[in-house]
């Protein structure tokens, strides 16, 4: 991106001024050198996104933004109803509710290496990964919409998992709001068999080992110890999701004339929060939620199956849950005045600071977990939300590294045998059906992800907790 | 493109075979389509209020099928008349040993979307998320 067209606005803030029938300014988020390597698409989505009907505060790009469907990757943007504020599904993204969740195991790391291969077969066998594998949850119509309705609550009644996972899952694992009716039978359809399974692309089950603390206080407080494993889950919605989002994109586009709206670019489709269009989006949008929070607690309890089998003495306890792909409702202090507000963040973290009645006693003085994934093979993080990151940013952080190259061009320069043997030299085993999924997910397709973080923390979005290091990666 | 989504295109002699070219380009994303034998084959039907948008329905009817069906396609016959398209996808049931698909493909976006004519013939083009 040229940095010319930009106004420093702070340590790491960037400001786009409101031109050409924008209605706030856009706001990135990033280094010099991370503005530099984005590309000049991500600032025409910012600019793009301003424009929409309802929007307060700023058109928002964190430090990993990168170029998305209407809103960019990495996009956060809130919409006032009482000013005709709008909802997107390309705001939101199709894979609703993609999230990580992030469990202590309490095992010191010795006891993971000496037995890397064997745990990694285990979860291999135990949790569905990669395009066209099933679950073995199978989900009749009365169930399915019990499903969407209860998200990891419902998952818990199951069987799966224990009440104690709960608290540690945004919204108390179950998104209020959400209408199974407003979800088409070919979404639910698609959804039959792919309950506890992880999906295909960046989507990864990782054991990993925390490398270096950053924050003692925090970190005691998220029950992370240096040297000890700890397992991260990145997932979403499934198919659900993607057949909810792929469906209502198509209704706002064809809808928005009929509702007044004009669209800077038909791929900015969205419909009034107060239309029947709008409602009905956020009543499937929020049983995608749901869907996404049921099928991470199922893929927990799997994981820890696989854990029983082969390390007995690990006590799998959910640290948090947080999803990156989601519209909320939310209370924000903008422009002078408190008001209820429809935030969107697409691949952008929810980072509430300390003192937030939301999160849970003993998170509550630290700041919410932001758990930010890497990629195969590189360090992930996690962070903490902070107090100025409320009126930076709407108490939003970064999701993850963001890619640097396509996959494409990582399929054609890397060969998944040789990713797999590279990393098992350097001590990470991987499993994974496909190797040229391998090949277009290797780490040297990502952008570096400490860089990212550090910018989130410069720029007072969240602040460095610990550093994670791949042991294990179970890859879709 | 310089993102986490991909973009495909299809181009050919008629709008129908530029969707037809297109259907193949989705295919690749996932797996090399000259892998995936033609041996079944599953009619799809859809239509919009114009051809951008059904560029858009034809290739989230495919995503659909593949998901549901677990399958994957590589010979289109495609036919388009007053905005409604009629198609035949042949294809086989994944395998996922032989095909080793790359990724998913979640849905068909409306970015970088275009259908139209180009030179003396058509191209179909828009970024679909994986």
């Amino acid at each position: 991106m040229d940095i010319s067209t930009l106004e420093p606005a702070g340590e790491h803030v960037w400001r786009i001024a409101p031109h050409g029938g924008m209605r706030v300014p856009g706001l990135l988020f990033a280094t010099e050198a991370l503005v530099r390597a984005m590309d000049d698409k991500v600032r025409e989505q910012v600019c793009n996104v301003a424009k929409l009907p309802g929007i307060v505060g700023a058109s928002m790009a964190m430090p990993d933004a990168h170029w998305g469907y209407g809103f960019p990757i990495g996009g956060v943007a809130a919409f006032d109803p009482d000013e005709g504020g709008v909802v997107s599904a390309g705001g939101v993204g199709f894979d609703i509710s993609c999230g990580v969740r992030t469990l202590t195991t309490g095992l010191p790391v010795d006891a993971v290496t000496a037995v890397a291969d064997a745990l990694a077969d285990a979860l291999f066998r135990q949790v569905p990964a990669g395009l066209g594998s099933e679950g073995e949850v199978r989900l009749g119509p009365r169930e399915m919409d019990a499903m969407l309705r209860g998200g990891a609550r419902w998952a818990l009644e199951r069987g799966y998992g224990t009440e104690a996972d709960l608290d540690r899952v945004e919204e108390g694992g179950r998104m209020s709001g959400a209408d199974p009716a407003a979800v088409s039978d070919l979404a639910k359809t698609r959804q039959r068999d792919e309950m506890g399974t992880l999906g295909s692309g960046n989507h990864y089950l990782e054991v990993q080992m925390v490398e270096t603390v950053h924050d003692a206080r925090a970190a005691r407080a998220f029950g992370l110890r240096e040297g000890e494993v700890v397992v991260s889950i990145h997932c979403g919605s499934r198919g659900l999701g993607h057949q909810i989002g792929s469906e209502y994109l198509k209704r706002m586009a064809a809808e928005a004339g009929a509702h007044g709206i004009t669209l800077p670019d038909r791929e900015l489709a969205c419909a009034p929060v107060r239309s029947a269009l709008g409602a009905a989006y956020l009543g499937a949008m929020r049983s995608g939620i749901n869907c996404a929070l049921a099928n991470r607690q199922i893929i927990t309890h799997l994981t820890r199956i696989a854990f029983a089998e082969v390390v007995p003495s690990a006590r799998l306890t959910t640290l948090y849950d947080v999803s990156h792909n989601t519209c909320k409702v939310e209370r924000h202090r903008v422009a002078g005045r408190e008001r209820e507000l429809f935030v969107h963040r697409k691949g952008a973290t929810r980072a509430l600071g300390p003192g937030h009645p939301e999160l849970p006693g003993p998170l509550r003085a630290v700041g919410q977990p932001v758990l930010v994934g890497g990629s195969m093979g590189t360090a992930s993080w996690i962070l903490a939300g902070t107090e100025s990151g409320e009126a930076r940013a709407l108490s939003s952080a970064c999701h993850g590294a963001g890619r640097a190259m396509s996959r494409t061009a990582a399929g054609k320069r890397w060969k998944g045998k040789a990713v797999v043997a590279d990393l098992a030299h350097r001590g990470i085993v991987v499993r994974s059906p496909s190797m040229r999924g391998v090949a277009e997910e290797a780490p040297g397709a990502y952008k570096d992800v400490d860089a990212v973080v550090e910018a989130s923390e410069v720029a007072g979005l969240a602040r460095r907790v610990a550093r994670l290091l791949p042991l294990v990666c179970i890859k879709g | 493109m310089h993102g986490a989504d991909v973009g495909i295109r299809g181009r050919g002699r008629t709008q129908a075979e530029a969707f037809a070219a297109a259907a193949t380009a989705l295919t690749a994303v996932v797996t090399d389509p000259g892998s995936v034998r033609p041996a079944e084959t599953v009619d799809v039907d859809c239509a919009a209020g114009d051809p951008e948008l059904l560029l858009v329905e034809w290739l989230d009817a495919l995503i659909y099928a593949m998901a549901v069906r677990r399958m994957l396609f590589s010979r289109f016959e495609v036919e388009i008349a007053d905005g409604a398209l009629h198609a035949r996808a042949a294809g086989e049931p994944l395998d996922r040993a032989r095909h080793q698909p790359a990724v998913e493909v979640k849905g068909a976006t409306l970015t970088a979307l275009r259908v139209a004519r180009e030179g003396d013939g058509w191209v179909a083009q828009c970024v679909v998320d994986v």
